[in-house]
């Protein structure tokens, strides 16, 4: 077994290396696994020809590109003996999708797969394992696609800063103690001291009808997230916080940043202290070019920023998490070696009414009506359903709770708009609602509370426009991913408004997205998150001809 | 075109864009719905299928590994502990787990206690449990006491579950042979003074159909445990505590005791540890 010494011993650590970026159209993926050390333990990843995060591949727009992908795990691997790659958003034939049982049978050990597709598409992508849990043991890596034509915004460098989440756990036992002890992570509940403050604050009856609320649910306020810092270790570009992934600059240049989420659980909320970012593309789609201090980046989505340091010789890539337990930074530097100040974490943000699906609660009822969710039979009396939104409204405002009115600009969805019109055109010819479920004591996930094992398949008719309407009835935010297709997100009137493969779907909210059938076979379509598709939170979509 | 010509023509775009969201959001009417009616005409015509896609997506491969439905399993000691009371010095136990799926488990619960190296009181009850709801589970199986007394076995029916404002309550019923009958009520609840400091108050009352004198249980009410347990959580795993416990024996089982010459309340220090697995 190779090994991969990432941990930083004392002050003078190592700069660590990039990841290889491999170019052209032939590449030779080895899957195996390597010994990493990013806590002082030595731990077995699944890695890329040796690396974590897997070489960047770089392909080009209407190239065809061949992958032979060996799977090189070693017998008797924790991490299994069967492997797969799934790129992440990239349209191309069934069969190449790389999701087993759906669109192949997988790679066994000694084993190797052919894909073979023509690219389609430009932009800042991601691939990673859809077998398992290898995906959560390091088997993902950045997707760049140069365009065709031009593209509408200029810079001079160009880094991908991937983030994701480490953990020194077997993947499967990690998703085991979630089974057993949901909020083991949780170490952010409200207590005693808290009830005097808030009594203090708010006067005993406000504060006893809010514990009361709570208790009602059985929920935590504070549950932001299943497995937060407690048990994770946060990588930029496979690197440590300590280990500081640094990218270097010449004064007045302007540089792309390519921020891919790769973890298996995390949302992180990006910005650089000093600089403002320019949101250029979002799952590696043009946007209306946008600029913001900070955003939120879901598990799975991708966003292109342009930056333009300046004035000082080091600026702090700062990625929270959206619980506000960890970090993980790099640095933008004239030099190698250099740091800027890190940040505290922010406060910790708690649940809102917005968050248990009343965002609408307050406006006038006309608002209401259209908002109200039409919950399915099967959530009704389900074990397996532990909430369910009233009122859920579409957030696309919402920057993401914590964020915002600290004097920062948040990005959110509202903000965003394709730098294209509706590329099919088409009004959606029908409706199909689905909504978010889960119970969070029993760690069960699913979509109208009934898991993936007992589902239909979602069928769809070979070339038809239609909306999905998704509502989240649990106070957990889900990253949903139909592979295969586009998933347009609409404005709140129903207009098309931007292009996405991977759609955030905050607590309590409803939003809607034009899919076009244009991707003949079967398909996978869950939470990004991983242990909520393993969990159940996952169906498969089939599009036929009709 | 030159870079800063694409540059230009973005920024420009942008204006637009921002322009026209501001007009947008200030009408807040629905007209944008019936232009998007206006423009339903199809821009990027659907490929025709060819014999290659057709190939590429009607293969079946048996359907995405899922975890959904997985065997997992829990293992509490809830309570572990050394006692102290008035003129006995022992060891206790109460052990629960589960194996299951998220619907239905197989549940075994045990406590007993030993004084002086001999086992003062033993049982272990088996249970398939399954979910009736979001926070309530019911049970069915089999009691077996191994002390005091001569064994006995009891067939059990029960409930257990979470109850509003998070207090953990199981209620069970017992029928055995002769003709006896049991019932058994727990509650138990978790204060956080910190994230790692937490009180654990639990109640525990067994209520019998009639005297059994072997047992020294008599029908009714029969004790009523009361619990206080001060525990710090090192580790989620790894819980050392310590607490009080006071007992009362009522009715025909207090009468019982008073006969026997034993006490009727009781009151005990005890120091111990939760662990799971």
């Amino acid at each position: 077994m190779a090994a991969l010494d990432l941990w930083p011993r004392g002050a003078g650590a190592q700069q660590p290396a990039q990841s290889a970026v491999l170019t052209g159209t032939e590449f030779d993926l080895a899957i195996g696994e390597t010994a990493v050390n990013y806590t002082g333990n030595w731990r077995p990843a699944v890695t890329v020809n040796g690396s974590l995060p897997a070489p960047t591949l770089r392909w080009r727009e209407g190239t065809t590109v061949s992958l032979a992908v060996r799977n090189a795990l070693p017998p008797g691997s924790l991490h299994g003996d069967s492997t797969s790659i799934h790129w992440h958003g990239i349209l191309l034939p069934a069969s190449m999708d790389g999701v087993p049982g759906v669109s192949f049978s997988g790679i066994r050990r000694g084993e190797a797969y052919r894909y073979r597709f023509t690219v389609k598409q430009a932009g800042t992508y991601w691939y990673h394992g859809h077998s398992g849990f290898q995906e959560q043991a390091g088997l993902y890596g950045a997707l760049i696609i140069d365009p065709a034509e031009p593209e509408p915004f200029a810079y001079d460098r160009d880094y991908v800063v991937q983030l994701s989440d480490w953990t020194d756990l077997d993947p499967a036992a990690l998703f085991a103690r979630l089974k057993k002890m949901s909020g083991y992570d949780n170490y952010h509940q409200p207590t005693v001291r808290d009830f005097i403050r808030d009594v203090e604050r708010n006067g005993f009856k406000a504060t006893a009808r809010d514990r009361a609320m709570w208790g009602a649910m059985r929920m935590s306020p504070s549950d932001l997230s299943d497995v937060n810092a407690n048990t994770y270790t946060y990588l930029m570009n496979g690197t440590t916080a300590l280990g500081n992934w640094t990218g270097l600059f010449r004064p007045g240049e302007k540089l792309r940043l390519r921020i891919i989420n790769s973890s298996a659980m995390t949302y992180f909320d990006v910005r650089i202290p000093g600089l403002k970012m320019t949101v250029v593309a979002a799952d590696g789609q043009y946007v209306h070019p946008v600029t913001v201090d900070e955003l939120r980046v879901a598990v799975a989505e991708t966003f292109d920023v342009i930056v333009e340091p300046s004035g000082q010789d080091a600026f702090t890539i700062f990625a929270q998490d959206s619980a506000r337990t960890g970090y993980v930074r790099g640095t933008l530097a004239t030099r190698a070696g250099m740091s800027a100040p890190v940040p505290p974490l922010d406060p910790r943000p708690i649940l809102t009414m917005a968050d248990m699906g009343m965002a609408h609660s307050g406006h006038e009822m006309d608002m209401e009506m259209e908002a109200m969710p039409n919950h399915a039979a099967s959530e009704q009396h389900n074990p397996l359903v532990d909430n369910q939104a009233l009122m859920p409204g579409s957030r696309l405002d919402d920057p993401g709770n914590g964020l915002g009115g600290n004097g920062r600009q948040a990005l959110s969805y509202s903000m965003l708009h394709s730098l294209f019109e509706d590329p099919d055109g088409r009004d959606p010819s029908r409706e199909v609602e689905l909504h978010l479920t889960g119970h969070m004591e029993k760690f069960a996930w699913s979509f109208n509370g009934i898991k993936f094992s007992g589902a239909e398949n979602l069928r769809l008719n070979y070339g038809e426009r239609l909306r999905i309407v998704l509502v989240n009835d649990t106070m957990m935010a889900h990253p949903v991913h139909l592979h295969g297709m586009w998933s347009d997100v609409e404005d709140d009137h129903g207009a098309f408004q931007l292009r996405k493969h991977t759609v955030d779907m905050p607590p309590g909210s409803r939003r809607g997205y034009r899919v076009r059938a244009d991707a003949l076979g079967s398909w996978a379509y869950h939470c990004h998150l991983l242990y909520h598709m393993a969990a159940g939170m996952m169906r498969e979509v089939q599009v036929v001809e009709s | 075109m030159s870079r800063a010509g694409v540059l230009l023509a973005a920024l420009l775009v942008t204006a637009d864009a921002t322009a026209a969201e501001q007009i947008d959001h200030s009408t807040m009417d629905h007209s944008s719905l019936d232009h998007a009616a206006e423009s339903s005409a199809i821009v990027t015509p659907i490929p025709q299928l060819t014999d290659a896609d057709r190939a590429a997506a009607h293969e079946h491969h048996g359907g995405h590994e899922t975890f959904d439905n997985a065997v997992n399993d829990y293992l509490l000691f809830d309570r572990f502990e050394y006692f102290h009371g008035e003129g006995e010095d022992g060891l206790a136990w109460e052990a629960n787990g589960w194996l299951g799926t998220d619907i239905n488990r197989l549940w075994l619960r045990s406590d007993g206690a030993r004084v002086e190296g001999t086992t003062e009181s033993a049982d272990i009850e088996l249970f398939y449990g399954r979910s009736i709801s979001a926070w309530w589970e019911v049970l069915g199986g089999v009691r077996r006491d191994f002390k005091p007394g001569d064994a006995r076995t009891w067939a059990a029916i029960g409930l257990q579950g979470l109850a509003p404002q998070r207090f953990e309550i199981a209620a069970t019923a017992y029928a055995r042979s002769g003709g006896h009958t049991a019932a058994r009520l727990e509650a138990g609840y978790r204060l956080l003074f910190t994230n790692r400091l937490m009180l654990q108050p639990l109640l525990d009352a067994w209520l019998y159909g009639k005297d059994d004198a072997a047992r020294g249980t008599g029908s009714g009410l029969s004790t009523l445990e009361a619990g206080l347990r001060l525990r710090y959580e090192f580790t989620r795993r790894f819980a050392p505590y310590v607490g009080i416990e006071l007992e009362r024996a009522f009715g025909d089982t207090a009468t019982l005791r008073r006969a026997d010459g034993l006490d009727v309340t009781g009151k005990r220090v005890v120091l111990g540890l939760r662990t799971w697995y």
